[in-house]
């Protein structure tokens, strides 16, 4: 079925974890939970300097990059996301198999500093693993607007490890952290030794121990110093099976057949089963040992000042979640958003394509000048250049606006209260509610939306999300929805009434592809995914102050830049092939009339036309260029005009015989057809299949062609 | 005296619990274990999603949602 993240297996017996690297450079891992600004820290240390990919064989993203620091060069490793190490689900096990062993010299554990007590959870569960560890409690700006104070010499003595203090997002503490790291990576054996036996050790109660003790030194024999011995016995007793596969796999090392530690576990379990624990409840208690050992350093080392350091973000929440106001607010933010987009790209795209196709005229004189031959003028000019300014002029000023105002929502941690708000609903469509969070991602970049999917646990969910994420308009069609909206339907409205009109209709037609998400998912649910919802829990992360510089930095270059770019690369090729399809001729009218001629009576049907067709299906590269193909085709069939306003565009549509029929359908089926290629080949990849890929192109495919007939015949009934 | 346990989806709004019991197993056990809901840790309901469900609550200093599936196999004693 494709749903197994796992690999083909070719990957036996090769410790595909131990990352390249040359003799003087030191492996630094990188773990703590999410939302901890883990990759803040990744970030700030590494820099530019980094390159992403995936772990070997898992649908899990991989980040490694290197920084120097006292003329030693370090490769960070930034490990998944988690809050424990028990290997519960694919992330906990990448995690504790790095740690085990990805060979790595040393571990920083990123903790949040408003939310300690919960992180230790981690940094317990990784000094069990290994003592080589540094502990980073971030975030110490917001711990002390919270008023809550930390003692980092209280707690690095009780972890018996250093404990570095940072504030990752403003740089302060990181050249603190990387000392710490640089003294744990080259100390010498004798201090390894002694910051072995100062690591803070968990005690069990007496039958544990007594077990642990029983089966240690078996483990260690057999171990020679490669894992904690104390560790992986405490979890041959609990019978975690996933750590022997990963041992098999990685140290080619299968611990039960060897007889001395078969006997001694058989004793260890004895000595369990004689004091009445079993192994469901060993595992709760290991586990509220740790737990309990959390709180009691937490009781001792952490004062909060104000005992309701909480209670803004509460209050927060009682309005953001709120029963009445909750949804309307949700809304309503998208909307503020997609108004500030609308009224403020406005201008500066005009100035754009002012700009840019007066350049067009001075590259035609420059042509003509040149004695340069028609064909290629056409070629370059009118068919490259002209898509390329289309493309830059309507696309960059809106993702210039709208991807930072996202970005800091995102940063807000105003995204997890979305997913919060929306659960119940995609619980009954028997979806996941994190679901909403991968639709968000789809505002920016469907491919990016799916690969987000990740985030979902459940195989059945993830599969519901990725094959839905395309009815989330992404910003390669939203520029085309804003120009339609503005030249159809604002017209009949002044002032300033027209940026709110398009608002609205704007924000109707994104919770229309709400709501086909929903029904779709389930759809899903109830034939060929069948299933029930599974399990869900949703951490609300503390409100965060934005940095609106970095925000800006960050969503320009990482975002807009990136998104440009790639729509400048396909469009500039494309615009050549629409050129010679609209310039080549058999039998009278050109190749693209004769395509279009063929598509037009089934356009028709759904309230388009031949043209608009051919462009969305020229257009598989990318949404972005599905408007200047309609141009360039009218354009080459009718009369040529200059084209620098919408004004002209909208004549030019309606000389062609547009109604604000054809608008609404172009509108839905921008909503709802295929996905792009880039998207389609995520999903490949994403969910293993050609066959659940299919059906991605398909679903949508087919939600729009029978939505837009359903519209086209009703409005023809009207007429 | 000991309080009748009831389960955390029974917990009204605003209210303070202490865990006594996970009748959950498998997979989704671990996962509230892991979410530091171990015998007598003290919860509190604090806001419900406009829709009723699901519902955040306050655990060790985090606040994570739990939906009644989830929350009604977990036995607390209302404070």
């Amino acid at each position: 079925m494709g749903l197994t993240s796992q690999s083909t297996g070719a990957s036996v017996l090769t410790n595909d974890l131990v990352i390249e690297h040359s003799s003087d450079e030191k492996i630094i891992a990188l773990a703590g939970n999410p939302n901890v600004g883990k990759s803040t820290v990744f970030n700030a240390l590494t820099g530019l300097n980094q390159h992403t990919g995936n772990w070997p064989g898992k649908t899990v993203a991989s980040a490694q990059g290197k920084y120097r620091h006292k003329d030693r060069s370090f490769i960070l490793v930034d490990i998944p996301g988690t809050y424990s190490l028990m290997a519960n689900s694919v992330e906990e096990e990448i995690a504790r198999d790095f740690i085990c062993f990805g060979e790595a010299d040393a571990c920083v554990v990123v903790a949040d500093a408003t939310c300690l007590e919960r992180n230790l959870n981690l940094v317990l569960q990784t000094l069990e693993i290994s003592p080589n560890v540094v502990v980073c409690v971030n975030l110490m700006d917001e711990a002390r607007r919270k008023k809550i104070s930390i003692d980092l010499e209280g707690l690095s003595r009780e972890l018996g490890v250093p404990v570095i203090g940072t504030s990752a997002r403003s740089g302060k503490g990181l050249d603190n952290l990387m000392d710490a790291v640089y003294e744990l990576a080259f100390r010498n054996a004798s201090s390894l030794q002694e910051s072995a036996a100062a690591c803070l050790q968990i005690n069990y109660g007496e039958a544990v121990e007594e077990a642990i003790a029983v089966l240690e030194p078996a483990v260690k024999k057999i171990l020679a110093g490669r894992l904690n011995s104390r560790w992986l016995a405490l979890r041959l007793i609990e019978g975690d099976i996933s750590l022997l596969e990963s041992m098999r796999k990685y140290l080619n090392l299968d611990l039960l057949n060897d007889d001395n530690i078969r006997d001694n576990l058989a004793k260890a379990r004895q000595i369990l089963d004689e004091t009445g624990i079993e192994t469901n409840s060993l595992r709760d208690m290991i586990v509220s040992c740790i737990i309990k050992k959390a709180e009691e350093i937490s009781k001792k080392t952490i004062f909060y000042l104000n005992q309701h350091y909480n209670s803004t973000d509460r209050k927060i929440d009682k309005i953001l979640t709120s029963r009445i106001f909750g949804i309307p607010i949700m809304i309503a933010l998208l909307g503020l958003i997609f108004w500030i987009t609308i009224t403020g790209a406005n201008y500066p795209s005009s100035l754009l394509a002012n700009l840019l196709f007066s350049l067009e005229e001075k590259l035609t004189l420059l042509f003509t000048w040149a004695g340069a031959p028609d064909w290629l003028h056409g070629l370059l000019v009118l068919g490259c250049y002209r898509t390329l300014a289309w493309v830059v002029s309507v696309m960059l000023p809106p993702m210039a606006i709208f991807f930072p105002l996202f970005t800091l929502l995102e940063d807000l941690g105003y995204l997890p209260r979305v997913a919060f708000n929306l659960d119940n609903y995609f619980k009954k469509a028997c979806a996941h509610g994190k679901q909403s969070l991968t639709m968000c991602m789809g505002f920016g970049c469907n491919a990016a939306g799916i690969i987000g999917c990740r985030i979902i646990d459940s195989p059945r969910e993830r599969l519901i999300a990725i094959l839905t994420n395309n009815f989330v308009p992404c910003n390669g069609r939203f520029p085309t929805l804003i120009a339609i909206i503005s030249m159809f339907f604002v017209g009949m409205a002044a002032g300033p009434m027209q940026s709110v009109l398009s608002t609205i209709i704007l924000t109707g037609v994104i919770v229309l592809g709400v709501i086909m998400t929903l029904l779709t998912s389930r759809f899903l649910s109830k034939t060929i995914l069948k299933g029930l919802p599974s399990s869900f829990t949703l951490e609300l992360p503390p409100y965060r102050r934005p940095q609106i510089g970095k925000i800006i930095v960050r969503s320009i270059f990482d975002r807009t830049l990136f998104v440009l770019g790639r729509a400048v690369m396909v469009a500039a090729p494309a615009g050549i092939i629409i050129w010679i399809m609209a310039n080549i001729n058999i039998a009278g009218s050109s190749l693209l009339s004769h395509c279009a001629g063929f598509l037009d009576p089934f356009a028709r049907l759904i309230g388009l036309d031949g043209y608009i067709l051919m462009a969305f299906i020229l257009g598989f590269p990318a949404n972005e260029i599905v408007v200047p193909i309609i141009i360039m085709s009218y354009m080459a069939t009718g009369s040529l005009l200059e084209l620098d306003s919408l004004s002209q565009l909208k004549e030019l549509l309606l000389d062609n015989g547009w109604s604000w029929l054809t608008a609404i359908c172009m509108m839905l089926f921008c909503l709802m057809h295929w996905p792009c290629s880039t998207s389609c080949l995520t999903i490949k990849k994403e969910s293993g299949s050609w066959k659940w890929t299919g059906l991605a192109f398909i679903i949508p495919t087919l939600a729009g062609i029978v939505i837009c007939f359903l519209v086209a015949s009703f409005a023809r009934m009207l007429d | 005296m000991e309080n009748k346990l009831i389960p955390l989806n029974c917990l009204p709004i605003g209210k303070k619990a202490r865990v006594k019991e996970l009748k959950s197993d498998g997979p989704i056990r671990r996962r509230m274990l892991d979410l530091g809901l171990i015998t007598d840790t003290v919860i509190e309901a604090l806001q419900r999603s406009p829709s009723g469900e699901p519902v955040a609550y306050a655990i060790r200093g985090a606040v994570i949602a739990l939906r009644s599936e989830e929350s009604s196999k977990i036995l607390v004693e209302a404070l």
